[in-house]
């Protein structure tokens, strides 16, 4: 089990991890999202020893790993732009590590065989790296980290450089590996498309710190704060006055709220109000339609007074609407 | 909890291989730096000590030395007109236009560049000199080119036409053709485009172009010595003289800091142009405007312009090996019947201990020798540049105040490189280990550059990558630095050997006559008299070139692509 205690570390006199902790055990997928700048890279390559913190320590299995060097760790670790060896073919570039680690020749070729296989590479062993494709160039990364067996495997932001549709095949196919072995990792990326579809857990980092961990799932339901709500694109976003019995003064009127948490009267709450139209008509807000946006299986809607929803059928552009919507608060 | 890591730094140094720590930086820089005090700054100290020396500040020496300086500005400024005469056309030729054998052609105007003086000289010599092939067809001409202004200047264009070629070509085929277009849709005829669109663009890189050959014509020396004759007094060609002729070494000093300082301004003057001319070019496709030439007219001038490209750039580079197997005169003391025509006498000769032979050494001798210090060269000239390259590629304000200091050499020529050593090193003058020494020091930023490109180019997360797969430090050098830069380190080798089998300036003022070099013995070869020894020059001429050639491939094939050309 890798434990994260107390990371600290600041950049150009700023504050850039401010008391990192976060545990990650056996087989699970733990997922660090934040916006770029938010020191997510940073964290990960403390963990791989490739950075200092300036205090606090990572440690694996109850040993601190502050002295160990990042060759005596055993994490694998798949970078956002490959990192592959240029002067190495496909073959070369996967058992590299297996050569490191001195093992005997036919274990490292049925080691980089059985890992090609899993990537889906079989027969791209004699091809030479600068001549594969950015999708093809990840997998041989993925397969050269998933050869050596590490204890831990990272990824910065892995599917960064590709573009859309290659994401989601190979997104599906790490979920797939990382299911399949028992191998912890850490997946580092900005995109919570990405987080929810391959992490067990969620963290989600901002000024340095953790601001909300959880399943995808809880941390979609209930995401806590303003900032994680418009972080992942939760809904409309805003402030009201508790005026009591789960009522908020807002700029849109008296609201009804559905909320866990205990408010005082006069108390300013922040709300979140979801897109998709209720199920049961809570509130009913009005106003003009200004722009319409088709979606697939939906339209955007925006109203005048800045609220959009998620509407099945399109209304006109300057047409008067009324929609149902649910307003939840935010802690 | 609150644990400062301090057990790991150790094992964390050695990893990161960019050495971050001031030590570590000071433990790169110091061999290298060592060399550089000893072998160039206290030579340098020297002459700058005999400058201020009451006999070398004279009312005569100062008017002898601003007409050399003089003469020096005249013949650079007019061989630098020439070539930008030459080269402009060329670059337009190359830049818009395709035709077959274009890039043949491209490469041949390049490959005087590389080609040392000697080699050049020799190739002029072979064809136009007294003893050359056009004589020998019209032997009833009674012109002289060798010994003359025009021969310089020739040789001078022959050399440097490349650079306007590349710089200029460069902007020009960079150029977005659309300015082009919106300025004939705004009214514009095509001089008028060219006035004041083109040429206004351009103008930044035709300065950087002309100032760099300007640069190059104003340091020359091998090229006026063995082409025009001392009486054709530069800076260079005045210090040697001063030097080896008529010994006056204050004189010398006094000419050598005008030199230097000279060359530091126009360096200076360069490096200003090439900064402020970078803002102006804007990425774009290469090819959208290149074409073929289309009407008759175009195809006519391309034609001709291509062909008398090509005879001036193969005509004295063919004419050295064709002179080199062709025997037009009679040897020294040769009586009776003369076999004229092929031969291949010069080359047979080269193995002859001939007794009258320049101070008894045969030209195998001075091969043997060439190849000896090309090799102390190519050793000295590794081991000092890679500590340097490798602080460099990362560089950190102790590099940047360091890399001009590094760089100093080149803007030195190679002839006060020479007195500097004679005037700090004179007792030691006796043995054959100056040499070397003298060449690293032409070979070393060239050498440094090439290196440190390469290093910089090998991105730190393939050593992470590799850390992270279990390669220890000293494994990731040995798996990942060492392959990736071994091109580069033959590409520094081979740049190292090829300029030091070429080297004539500084060679000639501090090699023993018992130990000359190619070079040197081509220049003694070519100063005597009589068929066999001129042949001689010729085949060893020839040699050269090959070497030189051979190298250039080797350095081509070696090249990372994209690092960079001057």
């Amino acid at each position: 089990m890798l434990e994260v205690h107390q990371i600290f570390k600041t950049y150009e006199g700023k504050p850039l991890l401010n008391g990192i902790s976060f545990k990650v055990g056996t087989g699970e997928t733990v997922c660090l999202l934040g916006a770029s700048g938010s020191g997510k890279s940073t964290l990960l390559r403390i963990i791989a020893g490739l950075e200092d913190a300036e205090s606090g320590f990572v440690s694996f299995n109850g040993i601190n790993l502050t002295s160990i060097p990042p060759h005596l760790r055993d994490f694998g670790l798949v970078f956002q732009d490959y990192a592959l060896f240029p002067h190495l073919n496909v073959y070369d570039n996967v058992a590299f590590g297996l050569r490191m680690r001195r093992l005997p020749s036919d274990e490292i070729a049925e080691r980089v065989a059985s890992s090609l296989e899993m990537v889906n590479l079989t027969g791209f062993e004699n091809r030479q790296v600068t001549d594969l494709s950015g999708g093809e160039q990840q997998r041989v990364a993925l397969a050269r980290a998933l050869a050596t067996r590490p204890r831990l495997l990272m990824f910065d932001e892995p599917l960064g450089a590709l573009d859309r549709t290659l994401r989601e095949d190979l997104l599906n196919e790490l979920r797939r590996i990382l299911h399949h072995t028992d191998m912890p990792a850490i997946y580092v990326t900005h995109d919570q498309e990405e987080a929810f579809a391959i992490a067990d857990r969620v963290l989600i980092l901002h000024n340095g710190e953790i601001v909300r961990e959880g399943s995808p799932a809880e941390v979609w339901v209930n995401p806590g704060s303003a900032f994680v709500a418009g972080f992942l694109g939760a809904g409309n976003i805003f402030e009201g006055t508790y005026v009591g019995s789960s009522k908020v003064d807002t700029k849109f009127g008296i609201l009804t709220i559905d909320c866990e948490h205990k408010h005082s009267k006069g108390e300013n709450v922040h709300l979140l109000a979801r897109p998709s139209a209720a199920e049961k008509e809570a509130n009913v807000i009005t106003g003009i339609v200004t722009d319409v946006i088709f979606q697939q299986d939906r339209f955007k809607v925006t109203l005048d007074n800045g609220l959009y929803v998620y509407l099945q059928k399109a209304p006109k552009v300057g047409e008067k609407i009324e929609v149902p919507l649910k307003v939840e608060c935010l802690a | 909890m609150q644990s400062i890591n301090h057990g790991d730094t150790e094992a964390r140094r050695l990893f990161d291989f960019s050495v971050s720590s001031w030590f570590g930086r000071l433990g790169l820089w110091f061999i290298p730096f060592t060399f550089l005090i000893i072998a160039f700054f206290y030579p340098l100290a020297r002459i700058l000590v005999l400058t201020l020396d009451p006999q070398a500040l004279t009312t005569q020496n100062l008017l002898l030395s601003s007409n050399v300086l003089l003469f020096t500005f005249y013949q650079a400024a007019l061989s630098t007109f020439l070539t930008l005469l030459l080269g402009l056309p060329s670059a337009y030729l190359f830049a818009r236009y395709n035709f077959r054998g274009k890039s043949i052609l491209r490469a041949l105007t390049a490959v005087p560049f590389m080609l040392p003086t000697v080699v050049v000289a020799a190739g002029f010599s072979a064809l136009l000199g007294p003893r050359g092939l056009v004589h020998s067809l019209f032997p009833l001409s009674s012109f002289n080119f060798i010994g003359t202004l025009t021969a310089i200047l020739i040789a001078h264009v022959f050399y440097n036409t490349t650079i306007i070629i590349r710089v200029v070509g460069n902007a020009l085929s960079s150029l977005d053709p659309k300015l082009e277009a919106a300025a004939r849709s705004l009214g514009a005829d095509s001089f008028r485009v060219w006035w004041n669109v083109i040429l206004p663009i351009l103008r930044p890189s035709i300065l950087a172009s002309s100032l760099l050959v300007f640069l190059f014509d104003f340091t020359s020396f091998g090229v006026i010595l063995l082409l025009g004759g001392s009486q054709f007094a530069t800076l260079e060609v005045e210090i040697y003289l001063r030097v080896l002729r008529l010994p006056d070494l204050p004189l010398a000093a006094l000419l050598s800091v005008i030199q230097l300082i000279c060359t530091l301004l126009i360096s200076l003057l360069y490096t200003r142009v090439v900064t402020r001319s970078t803002i102006q070019t804007a990425p774009r496709s290469a090819e959208s405007n290149i074409r073929k030439p289309k009407t008759m007219r175009e195809k006519v001038l391309i034609t001709a312009f291509a062909l008398l490209l090509t005879s001036f750039f193969f005509l004295p580079l063919s004419a050295l090996p064709f002179r080199s197997f062709f025997r037009l005169e009679a040897d020294r003391g040769q009586r009776g019947e003369v076999q004229y025509g092929f031969t291949t006498d010069y080359y047979e000769e080269l193995f002859v201990n001939r007794r009258g032979s320049v101070f008894y050494v045969p030209p195998i001798q001075a091969t043997a020798n060439s190849l000896g210090y090309a090799i102390a060269t190519v050793v000295l000239s590794l081991l000092l540049g890679f500590p340097a390259a490798l602080a460099l590629a990362k560089p950190t304000r102790l590099e940047r105040v360091l890399d001009p200091l590094i760089m100093l050499p080149l803007g030195s020529s190679a002839v006060m490189l020479g007195l500097g050593f004679i005037i700090s090193f004179g007792a030691w003058l006796s043995s054959p280990f100056l040499v070397p020494f003298a060449h690293t020091l032409v070979a070393l930023p060239f050498v440094i550059r090439a290196l440190q490109s390469a290093i910089a180019s090998i991105p730190e997360r393939l050593r992470q990558a590799a850390a992270s797969l279990g390669a220890s430090p000293l494994e990731v050098w040995k798996n990942i630095d060492l392959p990736i830069l071994r091109r580069a380190t033959l590409a520094a080798a081979t740049f190292a050997f090829t300029i030091s089998l070429g080297e004539f300036g500084a060679t000639l003022l501090i090699s023993r006559p018992e130990y000359p070099t190619i070079p040197v013995a081509i220049e003694r070869f070519l100063s005597q008299p009589g068929g066999l020894n001129y042949g001689q020059a010729m085949a060893m001429a020839t040699i050269l070139m090959l070497i030189t050639l051979t190298s250039i491939l080797l350095i081509e094939k070696f090249r990372i692509p994209g690092s960079g050309e001057f």
